[in-house]
Parts: C-alpha cells; structure tokens; sequence
C-alpha cells in the first residue's frame, strides 16, 4: 500500500510557554522549540504498521520552508521511505483551503491508496484533511484510532467519538483519514537514527512542478485571515498561592478538607 | 446579510445542547437573524427532534433518509450540499461529527471555512470577525472569515449561552424529496462502547486528576499515593491515556468521562477545553502546574506553580500524618 502522510511543523507546546510578542500582534516566535505536529506523528507511525504488514511505501510530505525539512527527517528516521517539501513563496499565508489546494495537486502526481494527516495542529482548524478528500472525492473519516486492513480495496477504521466510545466504519481506498493521537505507540527517534539520514536528499517541489495556480493560493486567495493573537482577560482566575511549598500544601489540606474531601 | 442555517446534532430523538447555542452564534452574526434549524434523520425520532426544534426555530428544515438513522459525514454532506443555497452561512457544531462534516462541506460549497469559533465580534463589510484558540488555549486569535460566497463555521460546545427566548411556533418543511440518490465511500458498522474499566471516576468525591506534567509512567504512583491517602482515585488527561500510562477509562474529558466531583486535583494539567468539557458540577478545582502560563489557572479555583512530582509527596506525607493523628 502506498500511503501519504501530510505533516507540519509546529511550536511544541509540551515544549513552550506560548506567549505574545513585544507587538502583540504575534506570538513570541523567538526561542520557540518546534516539532513534528503530535498527531502527525500518530499518522507517520500507523503508517509504517500497516506497510510492515502488507508492504508498500511511506512518503511524508509538509508544506513550508527549509527549516520544516527537520520533521521530514525525524519521520525517515522512523522509518518513513521518503520525504517531500512543497515550498514557494505563491504559497505563504494560505488558509486551510489553500494548503489543501497545494496537496490536492501533489497528491495527483503520485499514486497513493491511502493518506493520512493528524487530526489538528495546535494553532490549525482540523481542516486540511477533510478539505482534499472533498477534492479528490475520496471518503473521508476523521478522528481516526484505529485501522485494519480489510483487503486492497478497503480499511476497517475507528472514529473516537463522545464518551470514549468508538464507531467502526468500512471505508473503501482510496481515502484520507485524520489520526488521532493515541492511535499507537510511536516509536522513539534516537541522534543515530537521524544521522543516518542527515543526507538524504529531500526533493522540493513549487508551484509550477505542480501545477497549482499562484492565484488560487497564498495569502491573497485566503478567504480566512488571522488578524492578531491575544490573551483575553478571562474571568477572575485561580486565587494563586504564592507561600513556601509546605505552606501551600498545608493550604491545599486544608481546602479539600473544608470542601469536603476528606472523608 | 446571507441566510444563516443551523446544523443540528440530535441523539435519541432529542436535538443537542448545542442546538440552542447555535441560535445566540447566528444572533452574534446578525442580531435580527433567524437561523434555519436543519436536521437529517430518520423515523420517529428525526420527527421528535423537529417537533422540539419548533419551539426555538422559526423554520426547521427536515430531511429524513433512511441511512440518517446513524449519521454519515458524507451521505449527510452530499444531502446539505442539494438543498443549502449558495452562500449561505453554516453553523456546525465543533465535535467529532462536525469535524468529520464540516471542513469537506465548505469545499462542496465554495464556502469559506473557520473552525472552532468559540466568540463572534460581528460582521464588518464582507468579513465575519471571530475568535479562535490556539495553541491548547495559551493564546486566542481574531480571525476574518470573508463571507461573500458562503460560510461553513464550526462552533465550539458550550461557548455560546443559550439566549432566553419565548417560545416560536416554527414551521417544518420538508426538504427530503430534494436531495436524490446518495452513495458513500464509508459504511456505518457499529459503535463500541468504551470499556468500563478497574476503577469508576464518576462515583468519586474527590479526584487526583493528572496530565502531562506527570512525565513518565513510573510517576503515576506519585498520584495514586496521594488518591490512597485521600481516599481518591487517580484520574487524568489524554496525553496520558494517549502515552498509555492510565487506561482510557481514567481519562476525563470530551473524548472521555464525565464527572462530578466535590473537588478536582488538576495536577500538570494545561486545561484545554476538551478536558475541561469532561469536569461537571463546579467542583472545587485546584491546579498545580510549573508553567504559570497554563490556562487551568484561568477557570481554577485555587492555583500553585510548582512542580507535581515534588508538591504531590509532600502533600501525601501530610495526608497520612493528619490521617495518625485523627
């Protein structure tokens, strides 16, 4: 099976205390540890389970810039077969249907039964995935955690839905589903590993080798636009106690036991 | 200003909460809209849930087909996109069948798309004006949604009060007959239900509640020493159910259980909404985080920054010197 992972590369927030800039029209990008989106990196990995079971290949594909060539390398480094950076200045500022516009052409040039993107970025809209299936009129399922191979014309997959329930579906290829994280286990990507692919060279395709209109992308062709971030003034907050750690916890004692809590 | 349309989620013949939420979006949007309720089922219940519809909506637009009885994202998108005219903006509620309808549709739609919309600031000229979170809520972002050839905007559960509104006696029109044949990709099979697990969350008073500033498998015993000496038992986010350190019937949350404890232990938890969706009741909610930036201090009660896997043993030592005592 040939499957297609479409990644990013995003401000680790396990990683950052995320904050305003100086400006406040922006976050404080400076300094900021990024990584493969989280969920992304579900996909990657359930990628590499199914083609260890019934062969086939993984491309892990981002649209950006060179820097975003790292998370390609870390997804080889699992084990991913190839990696490919869609990168152009047409392609600065797209809204989701523009990157989904971008991936729509990508995926046309190739062949592939499968493709997979994490369910949501922190600072994205849980939208690419579904917006190129609508594209490429493949089903669509989203919120996936589960994936069984029925045969080479259709996958048995898992929707986490409310309550920790989950709604299994036949989905027939091919198709584009969104990962949720916990899917699996991820395997874990040591110095050596990435090493060991520090070279390889990384193709890069623009707007021309794919064919995608400058026009129907980008910044002017986005129909949603940030315009700033902010941090709004929510409610009153935690009442923060600032004493010495054994004041605290005397304090926080002997809160749960005046709520009740100690029975 | 173009017709606002409401796609309602319903379960067990009753609309969901969020169908009421979605009147005060569109009123955000236009303070003279009345929105359409849309709602696809079928039977008796898809007529319960219009005939509940009719005292909120002025119009309630019913598309029964017999493959609704379970909703398909894309029979129920290939539906909407035959009987929704162009440029009409689309309220959809941001859970699991609004993420698995919505993006697709605004492409079947040439509509514009905006997700998750938890504030609407108005329109000005042809733009919509929201606000978004970002970043598991650390940051909120305005956003412009330019609407002139249609929206499809999702809206965040529970971020829209529900406005007091006397009753309406809204009109039913039956929409079935206009959306033709359909056929999906994707097969409804069944719905699993989420194992029960060792421990019930929901049956207890207090909850040593615990995320990912937890850090490693092993630390799990830091919290359920706490739960022991308390009499709690040990709850926790998804990135822990997702590292596999608890099993997925500890987790709280919109993907998770719901519960309604006296007080709430948020121990390295960050506080995104899906799992504060999961805590119910108003517990006394007390957060102990390292990052002082962690939106769980903005809904907690009580808040330290320290680090859980010191603060907790020493709070436990204090428990069980309390408990001899006693």
């Amino acid at each position: 099976m040939e499957i297609l992972v479409c990644a990013r590369r995003v401000p680790d927030t396990s990683e950052n205390e995320i904050e305003l800039n100086s400006a406040g029209n922006d976050i404080e990008r400076d300094e900021l540890v990024y990584s493969i989106n989280e969920p992304d990196n579900y996909a990657v990995e359930e990628a590499l389970q199914i083609t260890a079971k019934v062969g086939g290949q993984v491309t892990v594909v981002t649209v950006g810039g060179e820097d975003d060539e790292e998370i390609l390398r870390r997804e080889m480094a699992m084990g991913a077969n190839q990696g490919v950076l869609i990168s152009d200045d047409a392609f600065q500022g797209s809204d989701g249907k523009g990157i989904a516009t971008i991936l729509k052409a990508f995926v046309q040039k190739g062949k592939y039964d499968l493709i997979l993107t994490g369910v949501q970025a922190d600072d994205g809209g849980a939208q690419v995935g579904g917006m190129l299936a609508a594209m490429l009129d493949y089903p669509f399922a989203a919120l996936v955690n589960s994936i069984e191979v029925l045969d080479g014309k259709k996958l048995k997959v898992g929707r986490e839905i409310a309550g920790g329930n989950r709604e299994m579906n036949e989905i027939d290829l091919p198709c584009v589903l969104s990962i949720q994280t916990g899917i699996n286990e991820p395997r874990y990507v040591g110095m050596r590993g990435i090493r060991a692919v520090a070279s390889v060279p990384i193709p890069t395709h623009g707007a021309s080798d794919l064919g995608v209109d400058p026009g129907a992308v980008g910044k002017a062709a986005a129909r949603v636009k940030r315009v700033d971030y902010f941090v709004p003034a929510l409610g009153k907050g935690a009442e923060m106690l600032r004493g010495s750690r054994e004041e605290n916890v005397d304090k926080v004692l002997e809160l749960v036991a005046a709520k009740g809590g100690l029975k | 200003m173009a017709r606002i349309f409401a796609f309602i989620a319903h379960k067990g013949g009753a609309p969901d909460d969020t169908a009421a939420e979605l009147i005060a979006a569109a009123k955000k949007i236009d303070a003279a809209a009345s929105p359409t309720a849309i709602v696809l089922g079928w039977g008796a219940e898809l007529d319960a849930v219009c005939a509940t519809l009719r005292a909120s909506y002025t119009e309630v637009w019913k598309i029964a087909h017999e493959t609704f009885a379970y909703p398909n994202a894309e029979l129920i998108r290939k539906a909407l996109v035959k009987v929704l005219p162009a440029g009409a903006i689309v309220l959809v509620p941001h859970e699991h069948f609004g993420i698995d309808l919505a993006p697709g549709l605004s492409i079947k739609l040439n509509a514009a798309f905006v997700s998750d919309v938890v504030a609407i600031e108005g329109v000005e000229g042809s733009d919509l004006k929201v606000v978004r979170q970002e970043f598991g809520g650390q940051v909120s972002a305005h956003v412009r949604c330019d609407l002139s050839s249609g929206a499809v905007v999702t809206i965040r559960p529970g971020a829209f009060k529900p406005l007091e509104s006397a009753a309406v006696n809204g009109n039913v029109v039956d929409k079935s007959a206009e959306i033709g044949v359909l056929a999906a990709g994707r097969r409804y099979l069944e719905t699993v239900i989420a194992e029960a697990g060792d421990v019930d969350i929901t049956k207890f008073n207090v909850l040593v509640s615990i995320g990912r500033g937890i850090q490693e498998k092993d630390n799990v015993a830091i919290a359920q020493e706490l739960a022991d000496a308390l009499g709690a038992a040990v709850s926790c986010s998804r990135p822990v159910v997702d590292a596999k350190w608890l099993e997925k019937s500890r987790q709280v949350g919109s993907s998770g259980k719901t519960v309604k404890p006296k007080v709430y232990l948020a121990c390295g938890i960050s506080g995104s909404f899906q799992h504060l969706a999961g805590i119910k009741g108003s517990p006394f909610l007390i957060a102990i985080n390292k990052n002082a930036k962690a939106p769980i201090f903005q809904v907690a009660d009580v808040g330290i920054v320290d680090d859980i896997l010191e603060f907790l043993p020493e709070l436990t030592n204090k428990v069980r010197e309390l408990r001899r005592v006693a």
